[in-house]
């Protein structure tokens, strides 16, 4: 038990008062954002919003204008970017892939593509593995790391809903087995919703932050996903605990 | 044969072994037109080693690798595209060294030779240049190989999974600029990038992973070296574009191999 992570003090990543300016206009203005272990954090926001400059602050790819970015010293990170398109003329198998993860990685990928439920990919050339089967290779690679903390971003693109519901499924899985912490970016607000426990709304800034139930219920939140998007009505009879808000929702768009 | 062919044929393979990894590479990170730019610069790097006193081939390395980090460093500003910045250099420094080779009466007259090549009048310090440089390179990327490749799949990836991105790519743009400083004398400054691209692309469908399409461009290479050199002997053209025409047809040739099929 010593080793797990959700051992040590305080948060695995903070971002106090960040800053950041693409070009000449702000892209992010005093956001705070913390994530601790064993927590699952989304990051939800229109397009434009930051929500990938905000990751790759906390990732450390990108140096704020202002505030301060701290990770828990020696963090081991997974991480699952939003695109990856490995160019056509480079032959790479998912395995050769995987093993680029760490120098040991070679004797665990068949563990980690296991784990994710991909393994006849393994002889596969990457460029042929298709949507929700790419998506798991990604996670796979990101497992490689033995990550304390897993930063996701957009992890359900181009995965149909049972896929969608399956990968997050995937991750809450992971995250109770190894207690990390887990950063992620949606779109899909409401698979979401069901399986975070804590969703930060960006736009440039945070405008709501809080438990799922009190964040779709929130005045701010409303206004940037107002009730009526197709997304929302779709999924929300699926899940318990948003069938309250729906039609708090309604009154409130 | 006599030994002007036997010397030609050992630079042209020896050139050619370091061409297909360094080339399958160049394919992979879409650099056709960085090789470009720098082997357009290498001929400045000769009218200045020659203008200085210098060795010819430290001329070129020096103008080759100080090009080579100038792109790298304006590239990462980004205030410009990629291709304008290379554009602007790629032409600037050829018509550079165009014009400061026109003040230098000797190598006026060679000017021919060295924007295609001369590889029967190689000398045996020539061959001891192409063949221990190009050794010194391939052990440099064999080293770097494995981040280089993981950034080359994905920068910010690469980064977060601790590889030291920016000292891998200024490893990898040095050593481009030694390969393309030791195949000058082989195909000429205006066809380097052809033996560096051409051999890789044909290796693409014969190959199932990185290392194997490195090693088959440099044996396709290989083959387009004797095949250009015994067309030109046996046609009187000119050596280096000949082996690039051999590498073409090569090229054109694996273009019919079916698309390889992993194994299910």
């Amino acid at each position: 038990m010593d080793s797990r992570p959700d051992r040590g003090a305080g948060p695995l990543l903070s971002l106090q008062g960040v800053t950041a300016t693409l070009g000449a206009s702000p892209v992010l203005e005093g956001v705070d954002l913390t994530v601790g272990a064993g927590e699952i954090v989304t990051l939800i926001g229109p397009n434009g919003a930051g929500k990938t400059t905000l990751l790759r602050v906390a990732l450390g790819l990108l140096a704020p204008d202002r505030g301060s970015v701290r990770q828990r010293p020696g963090l081991r990170i997974g991480y699952m970017p939003q695109r990856l398109a490995v160019d056509p003329a480079l032959p790479l198998t998912v395995r050769r892939f995987l093993e680029l993860a760490a120098r040991d990685a070679t004797r665990r990928v068949r563990g980690a593509l296991d784990r994710v439920g991909a393994p006849r990919t393994l002889d596969t050339p990457i460029q042929s593995v298709s949507g929700g089967e790419f998506q798991r290779v990604l996670l796979a690679r990101a497992l490689l790391r033995d990550p304390e903390l897993l930063v996701l971003d957009e992890p359900t693109q181009g995965v149909d809903l049972q896929g969608q519901e399956e990968l997050f499924a995937l991750i809450t899985g992971i995250r109770d087995e190894r207690g990390c912490g887990v950063l992620l970016v949606s779109h899909d607000l409401h698979l979401v919703m069901s399986s975070t426990d804590r969703v930060v709304c960006l736009n440039r800034t945070v405008c709501c932050t809080g438990a799922p139930l009190t964040v779709s219920s929130d005045p701010a939140y409303l206004r940037l996903f107002p009730p009526e998007l197709p997304g929302f009505a779709l999924y929300a009879h699926r899940h318990e605990p948003d069938a309250e808000c729906r039609p708090e929702g309604r009154r409130g768009g | 044969m006599d030994d002007f062919l036997w010397r030609a044929l050992a630079a042209g393979v020896g050139a050619a072994l370091v061409a297909g990894p360094f080339g399958s590479f160049v394919v992979w990170r879409r650099m056709a037109y960085f090789g470009d730019t720098l082997a357009h610069a290498s001929l400045l790097g000769v009218a200045l080693g020659f203008a200085l006193h210098w060795n010819l081939a430290a001329g070129v390395l020096a103008v080759c690798a100080a090009v080579a980090l100038l792109l790298l460093g304006l590239q990462r500003s980004r205030r410009l595209a990629a291709d304008t910045i290379l554009g602007i250099l790629s032409h600037g420094t050829l018509a550079l060294g165009l014009v400061t080779v026109a003040f230098l009466e000797t190598l006026r007259v060679d000017l021919v030779s060295y924007l295609f090549g001369d590889v029967l009048a190689v000398t045996p310090a020539d061959l001891a240049w192409i063949w221990a440089g190009g050794a010194c390179a391939l052990a440099g990327l064999l080293g770097l190989w494995r981040p280089l490749l993981a950034l080359t799949v994905h920068e910010d990836l690469a980064r977060v999974e601790g590889v030291r991105v920016d000292l891998v790519q200024t490893g990898f743009v040095l050593l481009l600029a030694m390969v393309v400083a030791l195949m000058m004398k082989v195909v000429g400054i205006l066809l380097i990038t052809a033996l560096l691209i051409i051999p890789a692309a044909s290796a693409r469908r014969l190959a199932g992973s990185p290392e194997s399409m490195a090693t088959v461009a440099a044996l396709v290479g290989c083959l387009a070296v004797g095949l250009g050199l015994w067309a030109s002997l046996r046609w009187d053209t000119p050596a280096g574009p000949s082996i690039v025409v051999a590498s073409a047809v090569l090229f054109a040739l694996s273009a019919t191999i079916p698309v390889r099929r992993a194994r299910p």
